[in-house]
């Protein structure tokens, strides 16, 4: 059970989270085909830090970016979405 | 006299127990294991595989023999350690395993597993013909196996806690409470837990939990913790649970958890009689028990000399210390016992399954020795299963010969013993004579030949060599084989320990109970229950209840000795020829408002939205990114900027969130707001020929036109009328505020049986639908299927620009051979779920997705995805399903049964 700094709400319990997806599988419904599909299905996936869209969905309900070690799950940054920052 | 006897010093023994029905007496602190030996029993278990007698080896929790089943009825706990158990006044213990009796057992008198059982048996006999499986399975049911399980519910309440602290402290020792003042001493929170009943020293200004084992360490600081308030089989007081599951989260965790000695390996180390040296000090010094008269240590460290004087100060004899260095250290030295160097035990032999003597091996010479306990020390191990758990590394350390903490992942550290504050060993091993039966893993009955033959069979890995042999599978997890396999492992291997690897520790620590992991869930709790709004109602009418999700809906309303299914079909027959009205409350209700509320719709529905006129409504799917339907519902523009959204029951937390996604972070820049309205709203449907009628009746105002919408009141509750049709009848539906709405159920209700109609469930509304050809999300749309494969494709917005755009562009998603929406007729039933095929044995070409009878005229109708489907129109196949025995002959046909024209639901 992860613990998560939600900037608006402080730290919670995991449970109260949910993962959305990592940050360069964001699609917009802009975005040409060939792009989405790779977003989609052609992600880094790397075995380290990842930037993750979380929500926190029994809290604030809030938009989250998570910078977590997809291994050993240390988060070093919760902050709020930012569409200029993060999309 | 021989055997374990109890010292006379001490308090008299009050407590009554009894062991396979024999009455006995115990002391106030005995464990079970304890007051066994005190009562002069040894004998306490069947081993796993073999049968073999097996006694008590340790006096923790690491015990692997001496596993019993304690308590009654639904309190029964199987496999429970003795050495585990605190014994209470009423304790009921059996040994398992054995038939007809422990002392006299025919899985062992016969022989037959030791021959069978070996490494790698269940791989080589299931990868074999099934006929050997079928012998095999029936063999090993009866031969393998431990307790049995209760089969009555278990009376006592659980319950989950959760606690805070900067410090939690797992170890109640001298090494943990030290660490604890400290930590109280800083200004910090501590928590200090210890599994054992006692704590080595008070701690002021720390919360200590004694019973309570850490039984995992998680991410974060997280930790799970178990609290038995009550021994196992134990009532507890009341209003009190007999378990407690702590979800701890904690700054830093120091484990002072301590080491676990390592047997030796030889030929018949498993006999009762032979015990680790710590465990025979623990019975001695704490539970006055002298675990035998007569008595050989074998050891390889300093540690269990203090063993031999403690069994010397409580009147026992010790015969010899076997030490297995070559030379005398000053401890061993200074020892008033005969000491042998280079000295290695051998074999055991027994007589009425207790130890009688130990042949050893004395600087090559064999001597025996007659002795009735065999005290044995092959080390420590650090208890590292958690700093390991918590993604800690492990560092080897070749004076103990063991595994201990390194560099730790999270703010977890170790201290005292557990860090490898311990005794240093000697390394020296003597070969063994009978490798076939020197245990290693006593618990799962491996030994030093299994390990041998999964070598000589070319495993490797440590990790697939534990599965092979099962090695450190069972309940112990291996707490004292780990060492002695990997030592024969990297032996045979010709590699150091640390080379030949570690195994993962997993949680959790030692075994945990159902009890403890559902808390208070149990009976009916597991999940919340969310209620309609017109429960009441429906209560009323002593519906069948039908769960969907957490919602309970009713499913049908049978009267007089109706079947589900009489009763279904009376009620769809009252929709089709006159009114039926049907709670459809739970539909996922979304208000989307702003000026931007159209362009918002637009992103995430696949079909048209801004050309929809003010006051009309209109049926909308949506997709996944994937191009699959994901949804499907109704758009309705109620005012200029204001649009409800209505999608399935079952998909409606799933709307909620992707709503949310399409907004705030696709297109944050839209002016628009999305309000959630699931449970604002209860929801009513009416249809059917008379529906229109009624509605007039009830409200006073002209009902609108089919996928329009009106405002009016019934019974004086405002509701919202929304012309739309599932069942394909004239239909409304209704919806005022939930609060309010059972005046409007009984207005409508009253009004529809004055015309011949009845309210009708979700199996009316099922057959309705499928002769209608409606998908439902979850069987039609599986998740894998498109529009096209759906024959929606003609409702799809040509501009794009929705979700799931790209997606569809994929080539792959229009292939000709898809599975594809059809409709099946049939003379006879249609089993749901059916496979499609040409003929018994061809290849499967698809499968029935719902099925019906029809509801007027005879016969059957079902809607099915089947490749290519589209163009088998007419084609004849069979719907069978071998596992309920049943299949139907089928017409394949456009998927619509009933009023193609739609004629029946416009005016
Ligand atoms: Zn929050």
């Amino acid at each position: 059970m992860l613990q998560i700094d939600c900037p608006y709400c402080g730290a919670r319990a995991q449970s109260e989270f949910s993962y959305e997806r990592t940050l360069d599988s964001i699609v917009t419904v802009e975005m040409p085909a060939n792009e989405a599909v790779r977003r989609l299905y052609a992600r880094a996936n790397p075995r380290g830090f990842d930037d993750e869209l979380w929500r926190h969905a029994f809290g604030c309900r809030q938009w989250l970016v998570l910078r977590r070690h997809r291994q050993t799950h240390e988060i070093t940054s919760v902050a709020a979405f930012d569409p200029a920052l993060h999309r | 006299m021989s055997g374990p006897s109890r010292l006379p010093s001490g308090p008299e023994a009050t407590l009554r127990f009894t062991f396979d029905g024999v009455p006995l007496r115990a002391r106030v602190g005995d464990t079970l294991a304890a007051a066994l030996l005190a009562n002069g029993i040894g004998l306490v278990a069947r081993s796993f595989k073999y049968h073999r007698p097996r006694g008590i080896l340790s006096a923790g929790i690491e015990e692997p023999n001496a596993l019993v089943t304690v308590g009654e009825g639904g309190r029964r706990e199987p496999n429970t350690r003795a050495t585990d158990v605190y014994v209470y006044d009423g304790l009921v213990a059996h040994s398992q395993n054995r038939w007809p009796s422990l002392a006299f057992d025919l899985g062992a008198v016969n022989g037959l597993a030791a021959r069978f059982l070996t490494a790698g048996f269940y791989y080589k006999t299931f990868f074999g013909p099934p006929p050997r499986w079928l012998l095999y399975e029936r063999f090993i049911r009866r031969a393998a196996g431990l307790g049995k399980a209760p089969t009555k519910p278990d009376p006592d309440p659980y319950e989950h806690r959760s606690a805070f602290c900067d410090v939690l402290v797992v170890g109640g020792g001298p090494a943990g409470v030290a660490a604890a003042r400290a930590a109280v001493q800083a200004g910090e929170r501590v928590l200090l837990v210890e599994q054992d009943r006692e704590v080595s020293e008070e701690i002021g200004g720390a919360r200590v939990l004694t019973r309570t084992t850490a039984s995992g360490v998680w991410d974060h600081g997280f930790v799970t913790l178990v609290q038995r308030l009550v021994e196992p089989g134990q009532p507890p007081a009341p209003g009190q649970p007999a378990q407690r599951l702590w979800h701890v989260r904690a700054r830093r965790v120091v484990l002072a958890t301590g080491a676990i000695e390592r047997p030796l390996t030889f030929a018949g180390n498993d006999r009762p009689g032979v015990m680790l040296s710590q465990a025979v000090c623990r019975y001695i010094e704490r539970f006055k028990v002298l675990p035998g008269q007569r008595v050989v240590i074998a050891t390889n460290n300093d540690a269990a000399y203090a063993t031999a004087d403690a069994i010397a100060a409580a009147g026992g004899s010790v015969v010899a210390i076997l030490d297995s260095r070559a030379e005398k250290s000053p401890v061993a030295s200074a020892a008033a016992h005969p000491v042998h160097t280079n000295a290695f035990p051998i074999s055991t032999s027994g007589k009425r399954h207790h130890l009688h003597s130990v042949e050893a091996d004395i600087g090559g010479e064999r001597t025996r020795f007659e002795a009735d306990l065999l005290a044995i020390s092959g080390g420590f191990t650090p208890v590292v299963h958690l700093h390991s758990q918590a993604g800690g590394a492990l560092d080897w350390d070749e004076a103990i010969q063991a595994f201990v903490p390194g560099a730790s992942r999270q703010a977890v550290s170790s201290v005292g013993a557990a860090a490898g504050d311990l005794p240093p060993v000697g390394i020296a091993v003597a070969d063994l004579p009978d490798p076939k039966t020197s245990f290693i893993d006593f618990q799962n009955d491996v030994t030093a030949a299994d390990i041998d033959l999964a070598w000589a069979e070319g495993y490797r890995s440590v990790e697939h060599l534990k599965r092979y042999t099962t090695l450190g599978m069972a309940t112990d997890q291996g707490k004292t084989s780990n060492m002695a396999a990997l030592a024969r492992l990297a032996s045979v291997a010709g590699v150091t320990i640390p080379q030949a690897g570690l195994t993962t520790f997993r949680a959790p620590f030692t075994p945990v109970t159902l009890g403890a992991l559902a808390g208070a869930a149990g009976g009916g709790h597991a999940a919340p229950s969310r209620r309609l709004a017109l429960y009441d109602r429906h209560q009323r009418l002593a519906p069948i209840w039908q769960p969907l999700g957490l919602w309970h809906r009713p499913r049908a309303y049978p009267i007089a000795g109706e079947t589900l299914h009489q009763a279904a079909l009376r009620e769809a027959r009252a929709v089709r020829t006159a009114a039926g009205i049907v709670d459809v409350s739970t539909l996922a209700k979304f208000a989307v408002v702003g000026p931007d509320a159209a362009a918002l719709l637009e992103s995430v529905c696949a079909t048209g939205i801004a050309k929809l006129a003010v006051g009309r409504g209109r049926y909308t799917f949506l997709l996944r990114e994937d191009g699959m339907v994901m949804d499907d519902g109704t758009v309705w523009r109620l005012e200029e900027n204001r649009y409800l959204l209505t999608s399935s029951t079952g998909g409606a937390d799933r709307m909620e969130a992707h709503l949310s996604y399409a907004h705030r972070v696709l297109a944050p820049h839209l002016r628009v707001s999305v309000v959630a309205q699931q449970e604002h709203f209860a929801g009513i449907a009416l249809a059917g020929p008379l529906a229109k009628a009624i509605l007039a009746e009830l409200t006073g105002i002209a009902p609108p036109a089919h996928m329009g919408l009106a405002q009016a009141e019934i019974a004086g509750v405002a509701v919202l009328i929304l012309a739309a049709s599932y069942s394909g009848e004239r239909a409304f539906e209704l919806y005022a505020v939930a609060s309010d709405a059972g005046a409007v159920w009984d207005a409508v209700e009253a009004a529809t049986r004055a015309r011949g109609g009845a309210p009708y469930g979700l199996e009316a509304l099922e057959f309705l639908r499928i002769e209608k050809g409606h998908i439902v999300i979850g069987a039609e749309a599986d998740g894998r299927t498109t529009p096209h494969d759906l024959q929606l494709e003609r409702m799809l917005r040509k501009s794009g620009g929705f979700i799931g755009t790209a997606g569809l562009t994929r080539p792959a998603l229009s292939a000709p051979d898809r599975s594809q929406l059809v409709g099946l007729t049939s003379e006879t039933p249609i089993p749901e779920g059916a496979m499609l095929v040409t003929a018994t044995g061809e290849p499967v070409l698809g499968h029935v997705t719902s099925a019906t009878g029809r509801v007027l005229g005879e016969g059957a109708v079902a809607l099915g995805l089947l490749a290519g489907g589209r163009l088998r129109i007419g084609e004849r196949l069979l719907a069978t399903s071998p596992t309920r025995n049943q299949s139907a002959h089928v017409t394949v046909t456009a998927p619509l049964f009933y009023d193609p024209e739609g004629t029946r639901y416009r005016d």
